[in-house]
């Protein structure tokens, strides 16, 4: 583990660096490719809606062009087929008026033949405009100065929307002309009927921005905008004159503007639509793919978050049991190396100590002739004799335990029945728990399988935990439990007393050697650290758990052999 | 101090256990010589593996007690030449306490019995009278 002052703040910092690694390296090439997708989808699907409704405006260009050069033409050829003074005659013209109905229906309104004046000398149609005089007529103006001409729409003297077919013939040197009235509504279906998805519609314009046909929608292009059709065609010449541009237009919303110039650059046909509804299923598919890439963004993000904090926890646990297992490390170190000093000193004593009970003998021994059985302080002497003995025996004992936490005792392995040893203890330290008050309870597993260790071994640590439970106990009295039961491979001996409790900072001395909070000549403090020793030895484990005012429980876990099961 | 009744009234010389006690500890040795004489037995002191080898050549002992921890020789050591030289001798050990596992191995090379440090005389004195009666039952 690094060394980090707070290992909150690492593991932190090691989530956030694990779930931005993971989030850039699976993020950045899906984004990548699906933008790239996205733009080439955009660009394609916006040149193929591009081209239909180009294609589509162009032929309905032809298509109006044609209509307006076949009704110039049937007006020529009418004027070339019959002489003037034919036409001149009303006669004539009626019947040649309804020729031209029976052939396109009623789009020809009228016909009628304008001399160089202005003045209307013959008329067949459903108005009374017999001797009309158009000198003043824009139409006319225009019309005389050119072999032929289709006017704009206007209101004219009718006052309702028409507009004018003529041509110019020469007669005798003076010039004549054969209009035709051509019905608005028959030309005005022509573009009309160019519908496309829900705001797609078409409408023709003139010079001066004047509708020629009437729009299905209302349209608000400005004269600037409709100018910019007319500068446009000047200055980049598109094929077949077809423009397609997206402005704001409408209401609030962008819109698609098509163009393609009529009648020699004289109308502008221009279809529009809402940019939404001409790339509707652009849009739909765009939508759906932004969607698409969110939610699998959202998945990864969710997938990185989700993974890497259980990663983290993994490890913060495996850092965390390392750490423990370093600390038990340590602590057996200590335990072994502080037994291999006092198993060194008990060695060393033992000489000395054995050197002195000897003499203390030895002065027993001579204390038994005759010449001293009169000595006045005889019986002195023979006291101060015996506690040598009985000190030089407590020090022999204290050099045998330590000889024993150093592990150097009898370790003979042997099959060992626990239940059997805890009756037997149980049974040894009856008299004493009667005198404490202590009432000693067993749980003892049934059909234990036995344990192949050393009996003294096994037998210390047991003595070694009752006798402390009752020495806790001694004052108040209470209940001791002991219960043996299998737990996986290992066997679960478990003491647990009412005594008085250990306080946590004694808790954590423990198993260490010499420590102890009996007074001084009761406990050598290393009962339980050749407790620790042995049970550490056996490959199992001996913890402690406990409460002041509540009783300590002393966890005993020794591993079975699989054989012995 | 329980056997002196049974070595401490023999006086005459035959009948004395002859001992031979072997430990680099000089203090140890004299005090237990001095003790066991007084308990009948015959007493010879020695402090290291060589001088007990010599005294065992100069004179026949009953019994030997040999520390098996010594400087210049190991106590196994001593106790297989003694066996070699004399394989009537009966052969007692003192470890300190937890090396049983050598006094198993001197067991094995053929010693009587052993005993740990610091012991209790009376307990030392009986198992000489017991090697000593196997010594004559031999």
């Amino acid at each position: 583990m690094k060394p980090h002052s707070d290992p909150e703040t690492y593991y932190r910092h090691l989530s956030r660096l694990m779930i931005t690694t993971v989030i850039i390296v699976s993020l950045i090439p899906m984004l990548l490719v699906g933008g790239v997708i996205y733009y080439q989808f955009h660009v394609s699907y916006k040149e193929k809606v591009y081209d239909h409704l180009g294609e589509l405006i162009r032929k309905h260009k032809q298509n109006i062009d044609a209509f307006l050069k076949e009704k110039l033409a049937d007006i020529r050829f009418l004027a070339s087929t019959c002489g003037i003074e034919e036409l001149n005659r009303k006669a004539v013209l009626e019947e040649r008026l309804d020729g031209l109905r029976e052939e396109y229906g009623t789009i020809f309104e009228d016909l009628g033949v304008v001399n160089a004046q202005g003045r209307q000398v013959a008329y067949a149609g459903p108005f009374k405009l017999d001797d009309a005089d158009y000198g003043e007529a824009d139409w006319f103006k225009k019309a005389i100065g050119s072999s032929h001409f289709i006017s704009d729409v206007f209101m004219g003297l009718r006052g309702y929307p028409h507009f004018i077919v003529a041509t110019r013939y020469t007669v005798d040197g003076s010039p004549w002309l054969l209009r035709a009235t051509i019905n608005f509504t028959a030309f005005n279906s022509l573009v009309e009927n160019i519908r496309i998805g829900r705001t797609g519609f078409a409408y023709i314009l003139n010079r001066d921005g004047e509708f020629q046909t009437e729009p299905a929608f209302r349209t608000k292009l400005s004269r600037e905008e409709y100018a910019q059709f007319f500068i446009r065609k000047a200055s980049i010449p598109q094929q077949d004159g077809i423009h397609i541009h997206e402005e704001m237009g409408g209401r609030g919303g962008k819109s698609l503007f098509v163009g393609a110039f009529l009648k020699d650059g004289d109308w502008l046909m221009v279809y529009q639509q809402k940019t939404s509804d001409a790339f509707s299923d652009l849009h739909q598919a765009q939508g759906m793919a932004v969607l698409m890439a969110f939610l699998g963004a959202l998945g990864i993000v969710s997938t990185a978050t989700i993974y890497t904090r259980q990663m983290i926890g993994r490890i913060a646990q495996a850092d965390r049991d390392k750490e423990l297992m370093n600390k038990q490390v340590i602590e057996t170190g200590k335990l072994a190396s502080i037994g291999q000093l006092a198993a060194g000193i008990a060695h060393e004593i033992n000489n000395p100590v054995a050197i002195m009970v000897e003499e203390a003998g030895w002065i027993e021994d001579l204390l038994e002739e005759e010449e001293f059985k009169e000595g006045k302080n005889l019986d002195e002497f023979q006291r101060a004799l015996r506690q040598i003995n009985t000190q030089g025996r407590r020090c022999k004992e204290i050099t045998h335990k330590l000889l024993s936490f150093a592990r150097k005792t009898d370790s003979r392995a042997q099959e060992v029945n626990v239940n059997e040893l805890i009756q037997e203890l149980v049974d040894l330290s009856s008299q004493r728990s009667r005198y404490s008050n202590v009432t000693i309870n067993t749980r003892l597993a049934p059909n234990l399988p036995v344990l192949k260790a050393s009996q003294t071994e096994v037998q210390q640590v047991l003595l070694n935990l009752m006798n402390n439970a009752l020495d806790a106990m001694e004052k108040e009295g209470g209940t001791l439990d002991i219960a043996t039961r299998r737990e996986k491979e290992h066997l679960l001996i478990k003491m647990a007393d009412s005594g008085p409790g250990i306080p946590a900072a004694n808790l954590e001395r423990i198993f260490e050697p010499f420590f102890t909070t009996k007074s001084v000549g009761k406990g050598t403090g290393l009962g339980l650290s050749i407790c620790y020793g042995i049970v550490k030895k056996m490959g199992g484990e001996i913890t402690v758990e406990s409460a002041v005012g509540k009783g300590t429980t002393f966890d005993v876990r020794i591993p079975m052999e699989e054989a012995s099961a | 101090m329980t056997s002196s009744p049974d070595g401490g009234e023999q006086k005459t010389g035959k009948d004395r256990i002859r001992l031979l006690i072997m430990d680099d500890e000089t203090a140890y040795v004299d005090v237990l010589a001095n003790r066991l004489r007084k308990r009948g037995i015959d007493a010879t002191k020695s402090f290291s593996g060589t001088e007990a080898i010599q005294t065992l050549r100069k004179q026949d002992f009953d019994v030997a007690l040999l520390d098996l921890k010594m400087e210049d020789m190991d106590g196994i050591e001593v106790l297989k030449i003694f066996k070699k030289m004399d394989p009537n001798l009966e052969v007692l050990m003192i470890t300190g306490h937890g090396s049983e596992e050598a006094a198993k191995q001197g067991i094995e090379a053929g010693a009587f019995d052993y005993l740990t440090k610091p012991c209790e005389l009376s307990l030392l004195v009986e198992k000489i009278v017991k090697a000593h009666k196997a010594r004559k039952r031999a």
